[in-house]
């Protein structure tokens, strides 16, 4: 028994574990739980019916009370296993509930009425994922339009933000210009001025424009980012300019330099930014909320935002959309998280 | 870093016979304007919607804030000078919400300055715990990293419905409750506990941001300082008063600053979460503007854009702080 229990507990130092390092893996683990029983409870509650998420107290996994059709009864009559009493052991049919009695048939023989008291019988249930959730989504909601939606906001406002932000880093990174620190600088004042404090009068531009309740009302003003220009730039002026030098005595144009060159060498830097930006765009929620008043052209976030509302109690369907909703981000996160950690931590956010 | 996969590929057919396109009129003024001047046309695309979408509005603002009356198109508002700073700030005891005329204003500023308070306070803490246990000899750290880290990248809207199933009235955590003999409770409909669940609510979904900076800040501080402590018979409390903290203060300035920037702002979250309820109880600053300028009829489009004047005044001078002190870790 030894010898599992030393290999567990021995550490890199090769010291024994200090109560401090047991202290150090409880607190762990209790963040574990915290940060992620929330979402594996969403997870699972997605794929309960309607009836097993009214049930109080909630079973962990998703159940399906057993049914069972009897010739001369309409509907499927629900199952239930005796455990007390006169018909101990047996499985019966439940026809329906007086007071503290159930009046029970025994659905291999329906004729013979058994009056059980319900403190000597449990649910029959199984396990059953009620794939009907989502699969309603794509019926009676327009889950799928509120799909492109964001998807499409997603996709274009990062290809915008990636052209004309590398576009800005190049020629702060590579060209000597009069006006260079007037527009860095210019860059800098930018980040004073977050969404939240302008809604106002950006709405009456993006409504002048035309944008107001179309999909590029969310796109273009949230495409120019000062954090996007510096990240790039910073990763620019790594990039030696004896390349450009080489590239210029080829005869290559400027332009040909920028996306032959320069975007090909920063792809590390661009792919950082492009995956905050997808990050950005499809959680975003203000300004959309603002821009995007017809429900035709809602995004996810507003689709969930606004069925909340109105599916006070219809939560099968609010829960499998909300899964439905944070798949993609958990897809990215997982394939590229070492992107997204390194990239947060050097922009500092948005 | 830069290898070429399949999707590079079909990124590069898509974009290539676009740029090639586009660098027909780009040499044409690259003749015309020189290399140096060409600068200006790569900026062009940038600087436009900055202008635009940044500093446009900023100007614009502060007509819209001096303007009153219900229309959107600013020729057609009457000017009103500081009127509508004058309603906002018109109180006769400023702590007292119930005084004021914009009483709405006042409580979420109120509500807003506690949130900002518990919720920085708290995060920045348990951040800080996070990343000196991670920072300690941890196996599997990647893991737990990415564990606290998770729930940053949920959108609001997601983090306010997680938790809204977990604690509605007959949801998994009053079931819990009941089961050790506490007892449930109806937490969204008391006005303290919606609060109180709004901050913690908060704390989860950014703590995992915060953690990893400052992990990195811990991870900057050389091994041999504590090495040199341990050979001294330093006691672990000791090391940490008199190492870890001095040494990692730049990186929790940074943290701080960064925190409370964003806490004034808060709104997404929250909003999804309790609306701004029950009553005022979690209604802060950004909603106040949202519902003043966009939610409300008439629309108040000067009352909301003077209350943004207000909370820009807040982030500009914070974020000069965080420039500053940006700039002396840099240098120092």
């Amino acid at each position: 028994m030894a010898r599992p229990w030393d290999f567990l507990t021995a550490t890199r130092g090769g010291a024994r574990l200090h109560w401090t390092d047991w202290a150090s893996y409880g607190y762990l683990c209790l963040g574990v739980f915290l940060m992620f029983f929330p979402v594996v409870w969403l997870v699972l509650s997605s794929f309960k019916t309607e009836a097993d998420l009214q049930r109080y107290p909630p079973t962990f996994l998703p159940y399906e009370q057993q049914t069972v059709t009897v010739a001369g009864h309409d509907e499927p009559l629900p199952l239930f296993r005796i455990t007390g009493g006169e018909h101990e052991g047996m499985i019966l049919a439940q026809l329906r509930r007086v007071g503290l009695q159930a009046q029970m048939i025994d659905p291999a023989d329906p004729e013979e009425r058994l009056s059980v008291a319900i403190s000597d019988y449990e649910r029959l249930e199984r396990f059953t994922l009620a794939t009907e959730n989502y699969a309603e989504l794509f019926g009676r909601f327009d889950f799928l339009l509120y799909f492109w939606n964001s998807t499409f906001i997603t996709v274009m406002a990062t290809l915008i933000m990636l052209l004309t932000n590398s576009m800005a880093a190049f020629a702060l990174s590579k060209y000597q210009f009069r006006g260079r620190t007037a527009v860095l600088l210019l860059v800098i004042g930018t980040l004073m001025i977050p969404q939240t404090v302008v809604l106002v009068p950006l709405f009456l531009i993006v409504s002048e424009l035309g944008m107001f309740n179309s999909l590029w009302g969310v796109i273009i003003p949230g495409a120019a980012t000062p954090t996007g220009v510096f990240l790039l730039r910073q990763y620019m002026l790594t990039i030696p300019d004896e390349i450009l030098d080489a590239a210029r005595m080829d005869k290559a144009s400027e332009w040909k330099i920028y996306w032959r060159i320069i975007l090909p060498l920063s792809a590390p830097a661009i792919a950082v930014l492009a995956i905050l930006a997808i990050m950005w765009r499809w959680n975003d929620f203000l300004w959309p909320l603002i821009v995007l008043t017809q429900s035709e052209n809602f995004t996810l976030q507003l689709a969930l935002n606004s069925f909340q509302g109105e599916l006070q109690t219809q939560w099968s369907s609010l829960l499998a959309m909300t899964v439905l909703t944070l798949l993609p981000i958990a897809l990215v996160f997982m394939f590229l998280q070492k992107y997204i950690a390194t990239g947060i931590a050097s922009t500092g956010g948005k | 870093m830069a290898q070429r996969g399949a999707g590079d590929g079909l990124a590069l057919r898509v974009i290539a016979p676009v740029m090639r396109v586009v660098e027909i009129p780009m040499i044409g003024l690259q003749r015309v304007l020189g290399i140096n001047r060409l600068a200006w046309v790569f900026l062009l695309p940038n600087l436009l919607l900055f202008g635009l979408f940044a500093f446009l509005p900023v100007i614009l603002n502060v007509a819209y804030a001096t303007t009153g009356g219900a229309n959107v198109l600013l020729e057609a508002r009457p000017q009103i000078g500081l009127d509508n700073f004058e309603r906002l700030l018109d109180c006769a005891n400023h702590l007292d919400p119930n005084t004021c005329r914009e009483d709405k204003f006042w409580r979420a500023v109120w509500n807003t300055l506690w949130f900002v308070t518990l919720q920085v306070g708290i995060m920045v803490g348990f951040s800080l715990l996070t990343a000196i246990v991670l920072n300690g000899k941890i196996r599997a750290r990647g893991f737990f990293r990415s564990v606290f880290f998770f729930p940053v990248l949920l959108s609001p809207v997601v983090v306010a419905l997680i938790w809204k199933w977990m604690l509605q009235r007959n949801g998994v955590l009053n079931a819990f409750l009941d089961w050790a003999g506490i007892g449930g409770y109806n937490w969204l409909v008391d006005a303290n506990w919606a609060f109180a669940w709004s901050v913690f609510l908060s704390v989860w979904a950014h703590m995992g941001f915060y953690t990893l900076i400052l992990l990195a800040g811990l991870q900057a501080i050389p091994r041999d300082v504590y090495e040199a402590a341990t050979m001294d018979r330093a006691s672990p409390w000791r090391v940490f008063r008199r190492i870890t903290l001095p040494l990692l203060a730049p990186t929790m300035l940074v943290v701080l600053v960064l925190a409370l920037i964003k806490g004034v702002q808060t709104f997404d979250e929250v909003y999804a979460f309790t609306g701004g309820g029950p009553g005022t109880a979690t209604t802060f600053i950004i909603q106040y503007i949202y519902e003043e300028g966009f939610a409300g009829s008439p629309r108040l489009f000067g009352l909301s854009a003077a209350a943004s004047l207000l909370v820009a005044a807040v982030l500009v001078v914070l974020t000069l702080v965080q420039l500053w002190v940006n700039r002396k870790n840099v240098n120092g």
